[in-house]
Parts: C-alpha cells; sequence; structure tokens
C-alpha cells in the first residue's frame, strides 16, 4: 500500500515535470526552440459516433508523427493538438475556442457534419485554413477558408453512378430512397441526374418515408419487375438491414450498391450477415488493399495502435495531415506566420497540389470539394473486400 | 398476379396493424381512454424476448410468456401511477397529455438501457411459408400466424366482454362508470384488468411485429403504434371486430396506393381515405352510434 503510494508520487511528480517542460517548449516560441506549425483536430472521441473520433485522432497522430520524423514541413516540426466534441456542435465550438486559446493555426475537422457547419462559420470568420476529413455535408465547407478529403453527399450520387458504369457493374439501375431524408434524397438526384450520361438506364426509382421505413416489400417487387440488374441504396445500414430479409423473402438477388450510409451493416447485432454477401458500397479506403501506400498504413496504424486495422475515418485523417504538409510546401509558408496569413497562402496553394494519399489520388478545386477516383468495396462472407 | 401480390403484401402489413389496433381499441372501450404508450409498451415487450432469446438463451415460448407477464406488470403500473390519479381531472387531455408522456419516458429508458442501434431480432415464428401458382405467390409463415393470432384474439375477446362475469363488468365500465359503481362492480380492478390485457396483447403485437419486420430500435413501436390508432379509429374504435378489418384494410390500401399511386404519396392517401370514411360515417366502420340521453 505504502509502496503504491511512493511510486504514484514518483509518477505524478514525472508528469509533472514533463508538463512543465512541455510547457516550456510552447512558450518558448521563437527563443529557445523552434517555430512549429500548430495543427489543432476537432471530433468525437466519447459518445454515439466515438469511433470516428477516435479513427481520425489516431490516424492524424501517425501522420503527423512520420511527417515529424522525416523532417517536418518546410524544416519544422508539427504539434497536434486533438479535442474532444460528443458529436455536439456546442461543444465542437468550444473545443474550437480553447484550441485557439493553445494557438491553433490550421484546423484538421471537425469530423462529423453538424458540428463541423457550426465551427466552419468561426473558423471563416477568423480566417482559420479548415480541412475536414469526414464531414459530408455541403455545408460543412461553404467558406473560402474550408476544404475537404472526402466525397460530399451530392458527389456521392455521381461518384456511385461513375464507378458502376467505368466497371461495367449493369446498365439497368433501380434505385430505392427514403424521400424524407436530405442524405438520402440528395445522393439520389444527383445519382438519377448523372446516370444517363453514363449509359446508364434508371428503370425504377421508388420511395419511401422516415413514417414508412419498415415494410419495402413493394416497392422491392415493383424494382425487381422492372428488370433491373442493380438496385442503388443510398439509404442507411438500419433500413437496409430490413430491405436486404425483404428482397430474399421475395427471391429477388439483384446486386445491391449503396454509399457511406451502408457502412456499419455488419454491425448490426444480431444480423445474418449472409444477407449482404456481395453487398457493393462506394467508400474511399479499404485496409485490404494491395497497393504499397495503403499496405504501408494499414501495417504502421496497426503497430503503433495495436489494432486489427484503421477504418476510413483514419485513412481520411492520415490524408488530410499530408494534404496540409502539400499545400504548405507549395505556398512555401513559415511556421511562425499568423493563421490568417497561413489561410491565404494554402487556400491559394490547395488547388494547385496533388495528394497521393490511401483514399486516394486527390485534387481539389478552388470551392474546397475533393476530386479523386471512387473506389468500392464488397461484402464477402461477412468482410469488407477491396474491389 | 402481381396484384395478388401486392394483395397478400396488404394483408400481411394490415394484420400486424390490427393485432396492435386490438389492445387500442380495448383499453379505449372500456377506459375511453388513448393509451399512446401502447405502441411503447410493443416495444419493451419485443426486447424483453430479444434479450431473454439472444441474451439468455431461453427458448421462444418461454420468452414470448416471460415478455407477455413484464408487459402485463409494465401495463398495470403505467396505469396506476400515470393514468388512474388523473382520471377524474377536469379536462380529458390530462391524461391523454400522460400517456404522450409516457411513450416518451418508455423511448427514452430503451434508449438508455439498449442504446440506439438497431438489433435484428430473430423471427420466433417457425410456421412454413406458403407458395401457390408455381412459386410467383409467397404467403409467409410470419403472415400466417399473424392472422390467425388476430382471430383468435379477436374471437377470445369476443367471448370474454360477451360471456364472462368480468367481461360483463368492463362493458358496465363502459356503458357508465358511475351506475357500474352503484351496482357494485369494482371499477378500479375491471380497468386494471383492462390494462393488463391490452399490455399482454402489447407482447404478441411486439413479437409478431419485429417478426415480420426484424429491426428493433428504441422506436420500432411508434410509428406502427400510430398507424394503428388509426386502423382503430378507421374500424370503429371500442369495437373488437372493428379493429381487426380496420387494421387489415389499412395495410391493403397502403400497400396498393405504393404499388398503383405512388410510393411517396402512399401515407397521404391512407389518411385521406380515413377522413372520407370519417365524414361518411363519423363513428368507423363498426362503431355503435350510441345516442346521449338527456
Amino acid at each position: 500500500m505504502k509502496k503504491s503510494k511512493k511510486l504514484m508520487c514518483l509518477a505524478l511528480s514525472a508528469a509533472f515535470a514533463v508538463s512543465a517542460l512541455a510547457g516550456c517548449g510552447n512558450s518558448g516560441k521563437g527563443s529557445s526552440s523552434e517555430p512549429t506549425y500548430k495543427i489543432g483536430a476537432i471530433g468525437p472521441v466519447t459518445g454515439s459516433a466515438g469511433a470516428y473520433g477516435e479513427a481520425v485522432k489516431k490516424g492524424a497522430q501517425l501522420a503527423a508523427d512520420e511527417i515529424n520524423a522525416n523532417g517536418g514541413i518546410n524544416g519544422a516540426k508539427i504539434e497536434f493538438k486533438f479535442e474532444d466534441d460528443e458529436n455536439d456542435a456546442e461543444k465542437a465550438v468550444n473545443a474550437y475556442n480553447t484550441l485557439k486559446d493553445w494557438g491553433m493555426q490550421m484546423l484538421m475537422g471537425t469530423v462529423t457534419s453538424a458540428p463541423c457547419i457550426a465551427v466552419e462559420s468561426e473558423a471563416a470568420n477568423d480566417n482559420m485554413f479548415l480541412l475536414t476529413p469526414s464531414g459530408t455535408a455541403v455545408d460543412c465547407i461553404s467558406g473560402s477558408n474550408a476544404f475537404r478529403v472526402c466525397f460530399s453527399d451530392p458527389a456521392q450520387g455521381t461518384k456511385s453512378a461513375e464507378y458502376i458504369s467505368e466497371n461495367n457493374i449493369a446498365t439497368k439501375v433501380a434505385c430505392i430512397y427514403d424521400s424524407s431524408d436530405p442524405y438520402s434524397s440528395g445522393i439520389y438526384q444527383n445519382f438519377a441526374a448523372a446516370a444517363p450520361d453514363k449509359g446508364m438506364e434508371v428503370v425504377a426509382a421508388e420511395a419511401f418515408t422516415a413514417d414508412s421505413k419498415t415494410d419495402f416489400k413493394v416497392q422491392l417487387q415493383k424494382v425487381k419487375d422492372s428488370g433491373a440488374e442493380l438496385v442503388f441504396l443510398p439509404i442507411y445500414y438500419t433500413e437496409a438491414a430490413l430491405l436486404l430479409q425483404q428482397a430474399k423473402d421475395i427471391n429477388f438477388s439483384p446486386i445491391f450498391f449503396g454509399c457511406d450510409g451502408l457502412d456499419g451493416l455488419l454491425d448490426v447485432e444480431n444480423f445474418d450477415a449472409s444477407l449482404a454477401e456481395g453487398v457493393m458500397l462506394l467508400t474511399p479506403f479499404a485496409a485490404d488493399a494491395e497497393d504499397e501506400k495503403t499496405q504501408q498504413f494499414v501495417k504502421a496504424y496497426s503497430e503503433k495502435y495495436n489494432e486489427a486495422a484503421p477504418i476510413q475515418f483514419a485513412a481520411d485523417a492520415y490524408d488530410a495531415i499530408y494534404t496540409i504538409k502539400a499545400a504548405a510546401e507549395e505556398a512555401g509558408t513559415k511556421a511562425d506566420m499568423s493563421n490568417s496569413d497561413l489561410c491565404d497562402a494554402l487556400v491559394a496553394a490547395m488547388p494547385k497540389i496533388t495528394v497521393e494519399g490511401v483514399t486516394g489520388t486527390i485534387t481539389w478545386a478552388e470551392d474546397g470539394e475533393p476530386d479523386k477516383e471512387p473506389k468500392a468495396v464488397k461484402i464477402e462472407s461477412g468482410a469488407y473486400v477491396a474491389l | 398476379m402481381s396484384f395478388i401480390s401486392h394483395l397478400i403484401n396488404g394483408i400481411s402489413l394490415g394484420s400486424v396493424y390490427a393485432i396492435i389496433a386490438l389492445g387500442y381499441t380495448m383499453v379505449y372501450g372500456i377506459a375511453k381512454m388513448l393509451n399512446f404508450a401502447h405502441g411503447d409498451v410493443i416495444m419493451i415487450g419485443a426486447y424483453v424476448v430479444f434479450t431473454s432469446m439472444t441474451g439468455m438463451g431461453l427458448n421462444p415460448i418461454l420468452s414470448i410468456l416471460l415478455s407477455m407477464v413484464v408487459c402485463t406488470v409494465l401495463g398495470v403500473v403505467i396505469e396506476r401511477i400515470a393514468y388512474k390519479p388523473l382520471r377524474n381531472a377536469a379536462s380529458p387531455l390530462a391524461v391523454l397529455i400522460t400517456a404522450i408522456g409516457i411513450s416518451y419516458l418508455l423511448q427514452n429508458v430503451a434508449l438508455l438501457l439498449f442504446g440506439a442501434g438497431a438489433k435484428t431480432f430473430t423471427n420466433v415464428v417457425t410456421f412454413p411459408s406458403i407458395s401457390l401458382a408455381g412459386g410467383k405467390l409467397t404467403i409467409t409463415g410470419v403472415t400466417i400466424v399473424t392472422i390467425l393470432a388476430c382471430i383468435v384474439i379477436m374471437v377470445g375477446l369476443s367471448l370474454f366482454v360477451g360471456k364472462t362475469k368480468p367481461g360483463r363488468a368492463m362493458q358496465a365500465v363502459s356503458e357508465d362508470r358511475g351506475a357500474a359503481q352503484l351496482m357494485g362492480v369494482n371499477v378500479n380492478g375491471t380497468i386494471a384488468l383492462t390494462f393488463a390485457i391490452g399490455s399482454a396483447l402489447a407482447a404478441i403485437a411486439g413479437v409478431l411485429l419485429c417478426s415480420a419486420y426484424p429491426s428493433l430500435t428504441p422506436y420500432t413501436g411508434a410509428m406502427p403504434g400510430i398507424k394503428a390508432f388509426v386502423a382503430a379509429v378507421f374500424g370503429g374504435i371500442g369495437s373488437i371486430p372493428g379493429a381487426m378489418i380496420g387494421g387489415i384494410l389499412l395495410g391493403i390500401i397502403e400497400l396498393l396506393s405504393k404499388a398503383y399511386i405512388s410510393s411517396q404519396v402512399a401515407d397521404a392517401i391512407v389518411f385521406a381515405v380515413l377522413i372520407v370514411v370519417l365524414l361518411i360515417k363519423p363513428t368507423g366502420l363498426f362503431g355503435k352510434n350510441i345516442q346521449e340521453k338527456v
């Protein structure tokens, strides 16, 4: 008992000493130590979306450590700090203010859409560079200071159409979507608009609403009668789990193709994974892809955090940090610039860079939207397999 | 052929509405109150079955019996704590609002206990599906069991209310609470019994609802509850056969309008039909038109 108390004391005093030293490092900027790039990040590491923030935090930290080990950005090291927002817009704004007090120069975040929209309006006022790894709502990057790594909601529709046609998966397609949900109907509209140009025929488009999202038999029957080879499902996994069951009940087995909303299908408790056999979904990242970059990332990630494999959020964050590096090098920034000067320089550089990331080769438009090759995964024997 | 298949699907959806509507109409007919928490008692019943089957490995029959006991206790407790003190309140709205409050309470308790994530319910109905016309039409086992259960419950309830002593006490309470009390009927006991039966039916409805649509969340009961309420009003609220016919008709109208008009406005059509029926027959299809004596 006494011994453990003593140990505790030692540990605590050591911790104090370390934090005091770390404090010195921060305040002593410009005098004894070299200036650093302070990159802040915000996302949920607790609460219902905790897994997303946790992955982003780990992915970004990994990228920052790698960059620091290889000489940093323009010769200066990165300091990375992550704040929890519990997927709550108000807490995200508080976290943003905390990071500003810390001296943040660039923001990598936030992770989820609603908090990101709130933080973006603050960041736009401060002219703070914002790069969200995974905020898909259109308004997440409404200001000129903001960019994103993932596809936006509408882009998922267009990119799905592109992917299906380029890989010759099907020509006669049908859609079943939730007309009462902006995410679902937004993707559907963009998909339906893009499909004819890609040589696809939308033979049926059936909707359901939040008030009647348990029975899809009629929609499935109509889709079946229309002769569709592929059914596009821009919906969430909860409804998809029911829909797949009902499709099986009427012996209807087309190719089902979904977007990021279907990610999580295999995690539904007690779900019969055989129903999802062959379901495809558009996602920027698959941990078992065979290219060297992905393999390296997956290996480094699982060694550092002792986990099986990173999810797409970790990959998005990893690319986000490398994107900041690429833009900063393109603009030739210095670590002691103010956040506003940095923002102007980075915004000007973003459309000029190309990032070879683990989520694809990415370029940016001036409005902040990324352009990259769409990738898809397929569910086989209860696991995601890269295509 | 596709018409018949849509019709069968409609009956299968309608039979689920019907079985929920029976509980609504029973409570309304006797206690004269709308128990908006009925849908959420269904959800609790389904969670009890889910937990005892997948969590504790009980067999389906035992799980359903356990769930009926839990729901019965829950229903009686809700009635005693939340509804009884307000039974003689100046405005009948008080107890209606309380019922809505109980509905939210149950949803949030379930959210706390079981989390927001959807769970896939294991189908407890092992009855085989029937194939007709060379496999072009299938009637699932759940549909057959639901319809059979509906008929059994409907006949059972009608007999119980019409022929037994507690049943006749229910009728008496339903017609005139004050007079029934003067004649020696235990009004509180009778209303508690009504809630007990209604909630036990909710447990059965929960199992059948989740066997037909195997996704269980804390909000699973809310929308079917409202649709079943509509079905009960459609059939004539308070009438036991009315609830069953109303439920099945509602299911058929909903699916046929999805199939032949538009999948987007199906719900609007269902409610438009309800308005038309109520305009022509204000007490619903099977409602009794009792004239108040002044």
